[in-house]
């Protein structure tokens, strides 16, 4: 999901693209025989999502290119809701995009998403029976999944004990106060709060989002930051010792540092995310969008795209091909009784939405405001302005008499 | 008749870059998601008065201390030679330079718990500070943001004061401080007044300040509008609401400021 490794990097890349002077992904193939009749897919991914050619890895957007002579424009969002915006917002056009598994089930409700031909992706098959059909998408008529994986917590092992970190009531503890970092998005923060009372993640019932808001309220004095991808950073540099995070990027800290620990919590279970290849409504290459799709399923495609990107694939033949140490690693690959009690999240109604919004806001905020106070500083500015006003007219008068 | 033609490309430029959006932020602030009209979002706004608070409140300080630290240093850099006032406005132009993001993701790194700041501190034995995600750090990083905004326009104002006006006066017997108080000053008002506007605003609504240093849970207006468009709801109506209100509030602000600006002196600073 919300991939992070170098925070620095994407903000240089940032300041580059605003800067409009370079499209680093644009894959060219320097050496390919591209045919005059290639024409140009646009992808959107999340940041830091495919192997790029950088450590020594392949460069998957080029490898495809030189094979098929489609050339790849990669562009890159990084959330879910940001990709969604620009979709609806109209005026974006692209071929193949690769939201999470809630965002799929939105889209796919509103007709945002185009069925998949299968035929033109035989490599399908390959994908695990367990990652067919998912609950986001039922009849799997949208979707191909591209990776998968847990949240589970990071907890820096000089000051928090391993044990505890199996239940998500470490995150409440008071004796952490100041040193919990929390996700800056509702549905992974409440979550969390939903999982700690028992409830399920796709609950259409207020009374239970209400509470899991409530203990979310009792939870904020002890919370450092709500933050997403700063969670990497600040814990490698100590300045928190627990945040829940994503796994796959959770792996590559825990390899690097050694005062870093990651659980995956096993009394309350956990969110399993998919992250999955679509093609939106009215992509103009759907067929080579399709053959994109198809390509990156291939198993020794897939395996070189996983160990760079260092998520899950959902290919056990892929997965075959990646080194011993990440195929039992269990933060990549955890056991089966750890997915079976874990579940996805899938599109809230509208409504539901709306008032997760706002109950979020609310939580943020510490509770709701008054609309007498708003109305009060409009007043208070208001009757100042025109006190400026009646009083320069009057001392004018005055001068003037 | 050809002064008329040269202004062709810029009136289409507003309208499509100033007078539609604007009309779209009505327009979806005053309909629902089907597009009918409703009152419901602006009544909505009243729900997040504490973030207004918090952002009219934290903007107000940055833009007081931006003024009591910018305003002798552009009345130092106004006193200098030629030279050395190319020299030290490009020094406070420097950090602009610099990519926004860039900058305000350095303090984070300074102002960390584990930062270089506190790592200093230690190490000279002195206690550590809590300073990041506090209220305190947003309204660095406004200040530290902004601050050239304020130092500029005052600067070109003093620059501009025609040096026989404060021979007069201290011909007529007033000393430093009179022809500072009496004369220096209340002709760089209109300095002062674009200095407060042009730090006040974009403090008032920024959002990655206190999405960085902030924490997350100092929420501000602009992070308010961010989660309304990027949020899980998707919800540009509410979110337009939010802006138009806080749009009529930096109107009435900017009113009130101007009425200190008596007209009389015509050098004005940088008018927005």
């Amino acid at each position: 999901m919300k991939r992070f490794k170098r925070i620095l990097a994407s903000f240089l890349c940032a300041g580059l693209l605003l800067a409009g002077s370079v499209q680093p992904s644009m894959a060219t193939g320097e050496d390919a025989p591209a045919p005059d009749t290639g024409v140009t897919i646009n992808v959107y991914n999340w940041g830091e999502y495919i192997a790029n050619g950088t450590d020594g890895s392949m460069d998957v957007n080029a490898e495809f290119t030189r094979r098929t002579g489609i050339r790849v424009n990669y562009t890159t969002f990084d959330t879910n809701e940001s990709l969604y915006s620009k979709l609806a917002g109209g005026g974006a056009s692209y071929d193949v995009i690769i939201p999470s598994d809630y965002m799929i089930s939105k889209m796919a409700r509103e007709g945002m998403l185009e069925e998949l031909n299968f035929d033109n992706i035989p490599n399908f098959q390959y994908i695990d029976e367990q990652f067919r059909n998912p609950e986001y998408d039922p009849e799997n008529k949208y979707s191909v999944p591209y990776t998968w994986g847990v949240v589970g917590i990071f907890y820096n092992k000089n000051y928090v004990d391993a044990e505890e970190t199996k239940s998500w009531r470490v995150l409440w503890d008071e004796k952490y106060s100041g040193k919990i970092l929390m996700f800056d998005n509702p549905r992974d923060t409440f979550g969390i709060a939903q999982k700690l009372l028992g409830f399920s993640f796709n609950s259409e019932d207020t009374d239970e989002w209400d509470q899991a808001a409530s203990i979310l309220k009792q939870q904020k004095p002890l919370v450092q930051a709500y933050v997403m991808d700063q969670i990497f950073d600040k814990i490698a540099g100590g300045d928190a010792w627990l945040a829940p995070y994503y796994a796959g990027d959770a792996a590559i800290l825990v390899e690097e540092n050694e005062d870093i620990g990651f659980t995956i919590p096993t009394e309350e279970g956990t969110n399993f995310f998919v992250d999955a290849m679509c093609i939106p409504k009215g992509a103009t290459h759907k067929a080579e969008a399709e053959a994109y799709i198809n390509f990156l399923c291939e198993p020794e495609i897939a395996a070189a795209n996983m160990d760079y990107v260092g998520y899950s694939t959902p290919e056990t033949a892929a997965k075959e091909l990646l080194p011993e140490e990440v195929q039992n690693n269990e933060i990549y690959y955890p056991p089966q009784e750890i997915l079976d009690n874990s579940e996805a999240f899938v599109a809230l109604s509208d409504e539901m939405n709306l008032y997760l919004d706002s109950l979020w806001a609310e939580v943020k905020m510490g509770g709701p405001g008054e609309t007498a106070t708003l109305i009060a500083i409009l007043v208070f500015f208001l009757l100042l302005y025109i006190g400026i006003v009646v009083y320069k007219k009057h001392k004018r008068k005055m001068q003037a008499a | 008749m050809k002064s008329k033609t040269a202004s062709y490309p810029y009136l289409i430029w507003m309208a499509l870059f100033i007078v539609i959006p604007m009309a779209m932020v009505v327009f979806f602030a005053f309909t629902d998601q089907s597009g009918a009209f409703t009152l419901q979002n602006i009544s909505t706004v009243g729900r997040y008065s504490n973030v207004f608070v918090r952002s009219i409140w934290l903007g107000a300080i940055a833009t007081a201390i931006s003024l009591v630290l910018g305003y002798p240093l552009a009345y130092v850099i106004a006193q200098g030679t030629e030279r050395r006032q190319n020299v030290m406005i490009m020094l406070v132009m420097l950090p602009m330079w610099m990519n926004f993001l860039l900058r305000t993701y350095a303090w984070m790194t300074l102002l960390e718990d584990n930062g270089l700041i506190n790592n200093a501190l230690a190490a000279l034995g002195l206690g550590r500070l809590h300073m990041i995600n506090t209220q305190g750090a947003v309204v660095l990083g406004m200040i530290y943001n902004y601050i050239p905004y304020m130092i500029l326009p005052i600067y070109s104002v003093l620059t501009k004061i025609d040096p026989s006006i404060i021979e007069a006066a201290q011909d007529l017997g007033a000393d430093q401080k009179r022809v500072f108080l009496r004369v220096v000053f209340p002709m760089s008002i209109p300095g002062v007044i674009s200095g407060i506007t042009m730090v006040f605003v974009p403090a008032v609504s920024t959002f990655i300040i206190s999405k960085m240093l902030g924490g997350g849970s100092n929420l501000l207006i602009g992070d308010l509008i961010d989660m309304q468009f990027l949020g899980s709801a998707y919800n540009p109506n509410l979110g337009s609401a939010i802006s138009l209100v806080l749009m009529v509030l930096i109107l009435i602000c900017m009113g009130i400021m101007n009425q200190f600006d008596d007209g009389e002196n015509e050098k004005g600073g940088l008018m927005i």
